[in-house]
């Protein structure tokens, strides 16, 4: 009876009590905001980045430089994330499902470069492998050069992106607990037969949430960058850095279109991003589900 | 396909959860390892189903006089059972059962339709064939169960370990499940141990029961033989409900509330303390005086239980509470009410002195 009562009168006060003036102006406040700094900004950098036309939008990307700059910044997301994956697959692996010393320091060492501002990870790198830095001299007696080359800069961004799998897979993997590959090894798989097809499935979409955020993360990487790379033209520019280039340079229109292609990846990796968190949240559902309530009528008794 | 350990000890840091346990499980034997929580009784299966090492300098554990304690938990071949299934969340019930096939090595790996008929065969051992198609969110606590069951069978095993099998049930289909247990048990004859803190589900269940307290195995024996022959109080208390009477034991006698009840094992026992244990169930009750070995007591609360009837009695000037169970038809025969004042005389009483009480808690095997 209490439900139908609700329901009658749900038209004319809302459940939660509030009117609806204050809940139409906290939502206009709340969708303003999203527009003015999130929304608007895109808007005007594809309007920027085609304001002289399809034809010039395209030149600008195809222009040797910047065609370069999409190259480097593509390889070293190629290189990048599969390694941070592997990395952070193993520490999540360790940590999660191993006790061991030293476990709580590797948890924190993991969130370290979240910590550090990129250009002191720059710096860093400049003070280690610079002409005058620690291993710099030592590196070049055998003709290795680091500063300066598409080399450092895999090397720092490999640094920035670290934690972005490890820290997405130990929360996951610590709740799952070991009893499904304990269980797994009684019944006579291998440790690599176990990691694959136990433990790797259940966590196959934490793992890819990570992956995204790593490869976004990867290809926007701007500070660290900036100071090992030389800004070389052609050479050691990133994307990021192509678009501070040519935006120093007055080329506003071409710096918008390379802009426009970091943007568009930003979109992109949104929606995955989206369906991804859709997925893992219909995943603890299940799993919940399999906690909670048995849906399965039927004998408990066996017979 | 015998199990036997010697002389196993394992600890977490400081705390000893096994302490010098050696055990030895006939072949084909059903036993329950039944204790209080942390008295090691999970520990030790896990040892020998080898998902946990045994401390440096422990003896072997031997499945048929071969000893396996350095082989891996895959080659041991044993069915473990969790007690929270541990299925396989991403994998049907027919994938989940098939597991255990599939990442054998290629060279004795069943082929693909061997693999179905054995899953299929399994499944219908513990009837859940029409759900094979589910996933275990999907299946009930007793389904789940008996899929976990399947699963660790359907490898052959050469002994079958249950960690707590029904531990996450509710009353009605875990009673329903151990007897269909015990049923499968005697239709396949699979060596087995399970380890439970339910003294019921051992007794009703096992072959033998093995009584662990602290790390240490306190006493073993078929169920009737550690029920009537508790070797120490806490086996006794553990056992089931009990009334505790503290008494003094004197030449072959024990003496409390005015009673005298004989106690042969203590024939030397020169006026030393002690406790005598009396069940509920192992009262005679009256309104009349029963002879000289009985006490008058106040009945204070009836609690019926459906087959039985437990009262709550009180002896005049005394707050201990005396626990007594009869049967509904016993009770309506004497017609009790509550404030009756009614005759106790216990028919069966277990004695320990306070000498034995203390042995019960240093030696480390009785």
């Amino acid at each position: 009876m209490a439900d139908t009562t609700n329901l009658s009168r749900a038209g004319a006060v809302p459940a939660h009590g509030d009117s609806p003036l204050v809940r139409r102006t906290l939502i206009a406040v709340a969708l303003g905001f999203l527009g003015l700094f999130l929304i608007l900004p895109l808007v005007l950098i594809f309007s920027q980045a085609l304001a002289e036309g399809v034809r010039v939008y395209f030149d600008a990307i195809r222009e040797p430089d910047s065609l370069a700059a999409i190259r480097l910044t593509l390889v070293t997301a190629a290189i990048v994330v599969p390694v941070n994956t592997v990395f952070g697959v193993a520490a999540a692996w360790a940590i999660a499902k191993f006790e061991f010393k030293g476990k709580s320091f590797l948890i924190t060492i993991i969130d370290m470069p979240f910590a550090i501002s990129p250009v002191v990870v720059g710096l860093i790198f400049v003070l280690m492998f610079g002409a005058t830095g620690w291993l710099g001299p030592h590196l070049a007696e055998y003709g290795i050069h680091l500063l300066f080359t598409p080399a450092a800069i895999v090397i720092v961004t490999l640094f920035g992106t670290m934690p972005f799998v490890a820290r997405e897979l130990i929360p996951l993997m610590q709740a799952q607990g070991t009893q499904e590959e304990q269980s797994a090894l009684t019944l006579g798989a291998s440790g690599w037969q176990t990691f694959y097809h136990i433990t790797l499935p259940n966590v196959k979409w934490g793992l890819l949430y990570g992956v995204i955020l790593c490869n976004a993360r990867a290809m926007g990487e701007f500070g660290s960058v900036y100071v090992v790379s030389g800004r070389i033209r052609g050479e050691t520019n990133t994307m990021p850095l192509h678009v501070e280039v040519l935006y120093n340079d007055y080329m506003i229109t071409a710096a918008f279109a390379v802009a426009s292609l970091l943007a568009l990846l930003a979109l992109v990796t949104l929606a995955a991003k989206s369906i991804v968190e859709w997925k893992i949240a219909r995943d603890m559902r299940l799993a919940s589900a399999a906690a909670g309530e048995a849906p399965a009528p039927d004998g408990e008794s066996a017979p | 396909m015998s199990i036997e350990v010697r002389s196993i000890r394992k600890t977490f840091g400081k705390y000893t959860a096994l302490d010098n346990v050696s055990l030895t499980v006939e072949d084909g034997c059903l036993t329950a390892l039944l204790g209080p929580s942390g008295s090691g009784k999970t520990t030790l299966l896990r040892v020998i189903a080898g998902l946990e090492q045994a401390d440096a300098g422990s003896g072997p554990i031997l499945f048929h006089q071969e000893d396996v304690a350095k082989t891996s938990v895959g080659e041991r071949r044993v069915g473990f059972v969790f007690q929270h299934y541990a299925l396989f969340r991403h994998m049907t019930v027919f994938d989940n059962v098939a597991f255990g096939l599939k990442v054998r090595p290629r060279k004795v790996r069943p082929s693909r339709e061997e693999i179905r008929e054995k899953v299929h065969a399994m499944l219908s051992l513990v009837q859940l064939e029409y759900l094979s198609g589910r996933y275990p969110a999907q299946l009930s606590g007793g389904q789940r169960q008996r899929v976990a069951l399947a699963r660790a069978l359907v490898i052959e095993p050469r002994v079958l370990l249950l960690d707590e099998p029904f531990g996450a049930l509710d009353a009605k289909v875990r009673r329903d499940l151990r007897r269909w247990l015990r049923r499968l048990h005697d239709e396949i004859h699979l060596t087995s141990i399970f380890v439970t803190h339910d003294q019921e589900e051992a007794l009703e269940v096992a072959d033998r029961v093995v009584i662990m307290d602290k790390g240490r195995i306190v006493q073993e024996g078929s169920p009737d033989e550690v029920y009537d022959n508790p070797k120490n109080p806490f086996v006794y208390e553990f056992l089931g409900n009990v009334n505790l009477f503290h008494s003094r034991v004197e030449k072959g006698m024990a003496h409390f509330h005015g009673l005298r009840v004989e106690s042969p094992q203590h024939e030397t026992a020169k006026g030393e303390g002690g406790r005598a244990y009396v069940r509920p169930q192992d009262f005679e009750i009256s309104r009349e005086p029963l002879g000289e070995s009985s006490f008058q007591a106040t009945v204070q609360h009836i609690y019926r239980l459906g087959a039985t009837v437990r009262l709550e009695l009180a002896r005049e000037g005394e707050y201990l509470t005396i626990e007594v169970e009869l049967t509904n038809d016993e009770f309506r025969a004497r017609g009790i009410s509550k404030g009756d004042k009614v005759y106790l005389r216990p028919r069966r009483v277990r004695v320990f002195t306070d000498q034995e009480m203390d042995d019960s808690y240093t030696s480390s095997q009785l």
